[in-house]
C-alpha cells in the first residue's frame, strides 16, 4: 500500500468515525426508539408525530411482525420500548429478562376485518365469511400465524366458522400484517384477514370493502407495550408509554378502530 | 420439529427447473455476447449483470405490482393462465430466472471467449456451417464453462431468498423454499429447526461450489469478462 492510499484509507476511517461519534451521545438525547407490530404503522406514525409536536422528543418507529421483533430483541436489538399485537410476546420478553415488567400496559384491543379490493364483486359487509367460499377468491391473504398475533387470530375466525379446511389450500401468508394487506390491495390476493387499523387509515379510503369480524370469533387480541431492560432511553420511553393513556393518544387508537383499554 | 424436507424437495425442483431453463436461454445469449460485434453490446451485457446488484425486492416488486392483476402486463397474464404470477411455482420459476440469468450466461460467455479462435476460423474455411462449429468446436471446448455456469444458476436458485419473500406468500409444497422455511424459523424463535436446515444449506451449496471449481480453476465466474 503507498503512501498515497493510506492517506485516502485514514481520510476514510477518519470520516466514518465521525459520522459514529454522535450515535454515542445519543443517550444524552431525548427520543425513543419503538419496536411495533405491523397493524400500528399509520396509528403510531400519527402517535408519534403528535408527541413529538407536544414533548419535542423523537420518536423512530420499527414496524414487524411481533414474533420477529421478539426474536430480534432477544437477540439483543437496541429498541427501547416494544408495542405488541398481543400480550403473550411482551410475557415472553419479561420472563427471559429482556423486558421490564413493571411497565407492561395493555394499550388497545386490535380487530381483524375481512377485506376485498374496492373493485371487487364480493360484498363482504353483507356476505359476510361466505365471501370466501365464492369461486372468484382463488388466494386468501393472512398474517403467517407463527410470527404474528394477527395471523393466529385470522385462523381462530376461520376455525370458528368451520372454514378452515375449506379454504386451507388457498391461503398465501405475509411475513406480518402489512404484507397480507399489501397483497390485497396489489390484486394478487382476492381477500384477507388484515387489521382494522390498517382498512381506516386514511390511505386505505376508497381501495377496498370490509366486514369487521365479530370479536366473539377469535380470542381476543389484547396488545400491550412495554419498556425493555435495556432501554438506553428508557426514561423517555416510559413517559412516551404514559403518554399512551393520554387523551390525545386514545383519541387516535379509537379513530383508527382500536378499542382503547385503562390500566393494566 | 426438523428439515422441511417438502420445502427441501421444492426448492431443488425449483433450482433444476430454473437453471435447465437458463441452460437454454443463456447459451443464445451467451454466444452472442461472445462473438457480437455490434456497437450497443454493453448495453445488453450491462442488462444481463443487473441482477447481481439489483436488490431482490425490485424485481420482487415488479412482478407483484408490474405484472399484477391491476397492470396490463399482469391481466394478459391471468387471462392466459387463469391465475396471478405471485404465489405460483410458475411466478417463482421466471423470479428466479432473471435473478440468476448473470450466474449462467457470465460463465457460459467467459468459456466461449475463450474457445480458441484459429480452431473457429479453421473450422469455417473447411466449409462448416456456424451452427456446425458451435456444436463441434465451441460447445466441447466449452464444456467447463457449460457445467459451471447451470451448477451456479442451480445454487444461486437454491439460496435465494427476498424475491420469495415478497411474491411467494408461503404456501407449503408451492411456494415455501428452504431459504424462506429456515426465515420462519428464525423470526419465529426455532433454532434447532432452523439451524440443521441451515447447515444442510450450507453443505450443500460448499459441495457444489467445490465441484463447480474442481472442474475448472482458471474459469472465472461472476464478473469475468475477456
Amino acid at each position: 500500500m503507498g503512501m498515497r492510499t493510506r492517506g485516502w484509507v485514514l481520510a476514510l476511517v477518519v470520516a466514518l468515525g465521525v459520522r459514529i461519534l454522535p450515535a454515542q451521545r445519543a443517550a444524552e438525547e431525548h427520543q425513543v426508539t419503538v419496536a411495533a407490530a405491523a397493524d400500528l404503522l399509520t396509528a403510531l406514525k400519527e402517535i408519534a408525530a403528535a408527541y413529538q409536536k407536544r414533548t419535542g422528543v423523537e420518536v423512530k418507529l420499527s414496524l414487524g411482525s411481533s414474533g420477529a421483533l421478539t426474536q430480534q430483541m432477544e437477540n439483543g436489538a437496541p429498541f427501547d420500548v416494544f408495542f405488541s399485537a398481543d400480550t403473550d410476546y411482551p410475557t415472553r420478553l419479561i420472563k427471559g429478562g429482556y423486558a421490564d415488567g413493571s411497565t407492561l400496559y395493555r394499550y388497545a384491543i386490535g380487530r381483524v376485518v375481512l377485506w376485498v379490493p374496492q373493485d371487487s364483486p364480493l360484498d363482504p359487509a353483507k356476505d359476510e365469511i361466505k365471501i370466501l367460499m365464492d369461486p372468484s377468491v382463488k388466494k386468501i391473504s393472512i398474517a403467517n400465524p407463527t410470527q404474528a398475533p394477527y395471523g393466529r387470530a385470522a385462523v381462530a375466525v376461520l376455525q370458528h366458522y368451520s372454514m378452515y379446511e375449506k379454504v386451507s389450500g388457498r391461503l398465501v401468508m405475509g411475513e406480518n400484517i402489512a404484507q397480507a394487506a399489501q397483497f390485497v390491495e396489489s390484486g394478487n390476493a382476492q381477500a384477507g384477514f388484515v387489521a382494522f387499523a390498517h382498512v381506516l387509515a386514511p390511505e386505505m379510503k376508497g381501495k377496498g370493502k370490509y366486514w369487521l369480524v365479530p370479536a366473539d370469533a377469535y380470542p381476543p387480541l389484547d396488545q400491550s407495550a412495554v419498556v425493555l431492560s435495556h432501554a438506553v432511553h428508557a426514561e423517555d420511553a416510559r413517559r412516551f408509554l404514559d403518554y399512551m393513556k393520554t387523551m390525545e393518544a386514545v383519541a387516535i387508537l379509537t379513530r383508527y378502530g382500536f378499542e382503547p383499554r385503562a390500566g393494566k | 420439529m426438523a428439515i422441511d424436507w417438502q420445502a427441501f424437495w421444492l426448492t431443488l425442483r425449483l433450482a433444476a427447473v430454473v437453471s435447465a431453463i437458463l441452460l437454454l436461454i443463456g447459451v443464445p445469449i451467451a454466444y452472442w455476447l461472445a462473438f457480437s460485434c455490434r456497437r450497443g453490446k454493453f448495453l445488453i451485457e450491462a442488462l444481463v449483470a443487473l441482477p447481481i446488484v439489483l436488490p431482490p425486492t425490485v424485481l420482487g416488486f415488479y412482478v407483484l405490482v408490474a405484472l399484477g392483476p391491476h397492470s396490463p402486463l399482469g391481466r394478459v397474464w391471468e387471462s392466459l393462465t387463469g391465475h396471478t404470477l405471485a404465489f405460483t411455482f410458475m411466478g417463482l420459476v421466471i423470479g428466479s430466472i432473471l435473478y440468476s440469468l448473470p450466474f449462467a450466461v457470465q460463465p457460459f460467455a467467459a468459456s466461449f471467449r475463450a474457445v480458441d479462435r484459429r480452431l473457429v476460423s479453421a473450422s469455417a474455411v473447411l466449409g462448416a456451417s456456424p451452427w456446425r462449429t458451435f456444436r463441434r468446436i465451441i460447445i466441447p471446448a466449452s464444456r467447463p464453462g457449460l457445467v459451471a455456469g447451470f451448477a451456479l444458476s442451480f445454487a444461486h436458485t437454491l439460496g435465494e431468498f427476498g424475491v420469495v419473500l415478497m411474491v411467494g406468500g408461503n404456501i407449503p409444497g408451492v411456494t415455501r423454499t428452504v431459504s424462506i422455511d429456515i426465515f420462519d424459523q428464525v423470526q419465529s424463535s426455532n433454532y434447532t429447526s432452523a439451524n440443521q436446515t441451515a447447515l444442510l444449506l450450507l453443505v450443500l451449496c460448499f459441495g457444489l461450489l467445490a465441484v463447480v471449481y474442481s472442474l475448472n480453476p482458471r474459469v472465472r465466474f461472476v464478473g469475468a469478462s475477456e
